[in-house]
């Protein structure tokens, strides 16, 4: 079918054609290459470097130093741990359990409850980042809806952004992110076929055994492919945390994207930034290489 | 191929309807219906906090953080309605976000015709590496586009803003559309091609007309995804008189003390609405909200 397409103009040789055919791709192609290759180009370059935002001592190739430096500097590692934190317990365990928790009760409730919860998770996922960033802080405020709530129960109160500040940012990316997940474990439970789960209740299996012997495997490649992607849209959180704390108190809620901001534009140091940038984009870079593996393996 | 190539509209089957009917332990049944509709309601009520909460500030005179308003007033939102607050900030944000999806789309197109239709040994290295780019954390290239931006002169102007935007949403348009276009049938374009119409002919008057949905799906996907940016104008823009609501919203944060809660909440629903407006109109083409799931499946 293609090839008829391809070989619509016979006459022309075949490397003009190709060339001819190819010409669509050049914008795309020049605006990749100048804002996106290049940054990437320029980053590995900088990350070697000893530039600095006011240029005033000239800027010098370094190696390894700022690297060095960063795996000796406490706030680099405290950067880590924290990303680590903030990746594993909002988007590992939180968004992709309670996703898929959603979904699979949503297939059991009514209609009507179907949509109001779908809906209300889906409103906070659309909402623009810094607006939830600001309603995330609203709610673990102070004098927040939080503590208003928890007032009315009687229950004890705290400074939620004070006491536990990585918990509220961990929670505020649960609140807005969980409807990712959630959109994706619905359509992959509805490819589930239904007889295997109806074989697996007649042979006695409960709703745990089920959900764990017979769906889980089943939608096995989804929950592969959500946990990437949800990983990588987690990794690059900037906007929500720098709304509700940024990266305070002290360097409580300071995930990699907020330490390489702070000391490339507060402390100036952009060669030092870079560095850590570099090290977002490598992780980056194999979460994404991992993905596309899979998916390579699923079209095979 | 792992994205679904055109957006499906799945209704979610009524598992629970045909057990009712089914009649078999019908009580026990009928009781974890209950819990489940129960419980999901109870999380909904609790996910709807900060959205209540943000309503509630918005009409407050006195902007406060707890959840009651003893009079409704509209002042939040009259002291707000002015050029330097909103109209400025939100023009901004339609001119850089509006051209960066226009330019977007149009790149986007161009260059999904050739990857959907002719093979190439070049074609599939290419399409990894955009799908590769549609996963690299846009975050951590911000600061040496800045450094770039600096030594070009392009710090500070909407027009570089603009363009880096477009680029940034490329991978992840040209992905989409790839797709989109993949769904459309080949017959229609070789008959056209044997009356002799070129490549471009016949992607603007057979290919485009047949998948306006698709094009439509990344020009909102597109746009949502531009507007709710904060981190790269923020990084890319310095006078207060160029940035967009999204930055303008994070100034107002700081700038302002507790005082001014409501109208920082009216202000944040004026910019959210062309989102939600959009959102709701992507979701009534794909079905729902779930095809969009599965478009995005992977």
């Amino acid at each position: 079918m293609t090839t008829s397409a391809a070989t619509a103009g016979p006459r022309r040789g075949r490397a003009v054609g190709g060339l001819l055919r190819g010409m669509p791709l050049l914008p795309a192609v020049v605006l990749l290459a100048v804002f996106l290759a290049g940054p990437i180009a320029y980053c590995v370059y900088y990350a070697f470097t000893d530039m600095q935002l006011t240029g005033a001592s000239g800027t010098h190739f370094v190696g390894f130093d700022n690297f060095t430096r960063a795996f000796g500097d406490s706030d680099f590692v405290n950067a880590v741990v924290l990303t680590l934190v903030f990746v594993v317990g909002s988007a590992v365990v939180g968004q992709n359990t309670l996703g898929l928790a959603l979904a699979v009760l949503m297939e059991k409730a009514a209609r009507p409850v179907r949509a109001v919860t779908s809906t209300v998770v889906i409103a906070a996922w659309v909402l623009p980042e810094v607006v939830a960033g600001y309603l995330m802080y609203a709610f673990f405020f102070q004098q927040g809806s939080l503590n208003a709530i928890l007032r009315g129960l009687h229950l004890p109160q705290q400074n939620w952004l004070y006491t536990l500040p990585i918990l509220a940012v961990c929670i505020a990316n649960v609140w807005r992110g969980t409807a990712f997940s959630m959109l994706v474990y619905s359509a992959a439970l509805n490819d589930v076929p239904q007889e295997l789960v109806e074989a697996a209740e007649v042979d006695g299996a409960g709703p745990w055994q089920r959900l764990w012997r017979v769906t889980l495997p089943v939608i096995r490649r989804s929950v592969m492919t959500n946990l990437m992607l949800i990983t990588l849209q987690t990794l690059s959180v900037f906007g929500l945390i720098y709304t509700m704390t940024r990266g305070g108190p002290g360097n409580k809620t300071e995930t990699l994207p907020v330490f390489m901001y702070q000391q490339a534009f507060t402390s100036s140091l952009i060669g030092y930034g870079t560095a850590v940038a570099l090290v977002l984009l490598v992780v980056g870079a194999l979460f994404s290489a991992v993905y596309i593996r899979m998916l390579k393996m699923e079209e095979d | 191929m792992a994205v679904t190539s055109s957006p499906r509209t799945v209704r979610v089957r009524p598992a629970a309807d045909r057990q009712a009917v089914r009649g078999r332990s019908g009580r026990r049944v009928a009781t974890g219906r209950v819990v489940v509709n129960g419980s999901l309601l109870l999380f909904s009520a609790l996910y709807l906090v900060p959205l209540v909460w943000m309503l509630l500030a918005s009409v407050n005179a006195h902007g406060s953080f707890k959840l009651t308003v003893p009079s409704p007033t509209g002042a939040n939102f009259r002291q707000i309605l002015n050029t330097d607050t909103t109209y400025r900030p939100m023009l901004n944000g339609l001119l850089m976000c509006g051209g960066g999806t226009l330019l977007c789309v149009v790149c986007s197109v161009l260059a999904a015709y050739p990857l959907s239709r002719f093979r190439s040994r070049l074609r599939r290295p290419f399409l990894y590496t955009v799908l590769f780019s549609t996963g690299l954390p846009i975050t951590a290239v911000m600061i040496p586009v800045y450094s770039m931006f600096v030594q070009v002169n392009l710090i500070d102007s909407m027009a570089g803003t603009t363009l880096f935007l477009a680029a940034a949403a490329l991978p992840f348009g040209i992905w989409l559309m790839k797709n989109f276009m993949d769904g459309v049938p080949l017959v229609l374009e070789e008959a056209a091609r044997i009356d002799g119409a070129n490549a471009m002919q016949v992607l603007w008057r057979i290919v485009l007309p047949l998948m306006w949905p698709g094009v439509i799906v990344v020009t909102i996907f597109t746009f949502i995804g531009m507007w709710g940016n904060f981190f790269v104008p923020f990084i890319l823009l310095l006078s207060p008189e160029k940035l967009p609501a999204s930055v303008s919203v994070f100034t107002f944060l700081s700038a302002h003390d507790q005082t001014q809660y409501g109208q920082l909440s009216a202000f944040s629903i004026i910019y959210s609405i062309p989102v939600v407006m959009l959102y709701l109109v992507l979701a009534r083409r794909l079905g729902g909200g779930f095809a969009l799931g599965g478009a995005l499946k992977g």
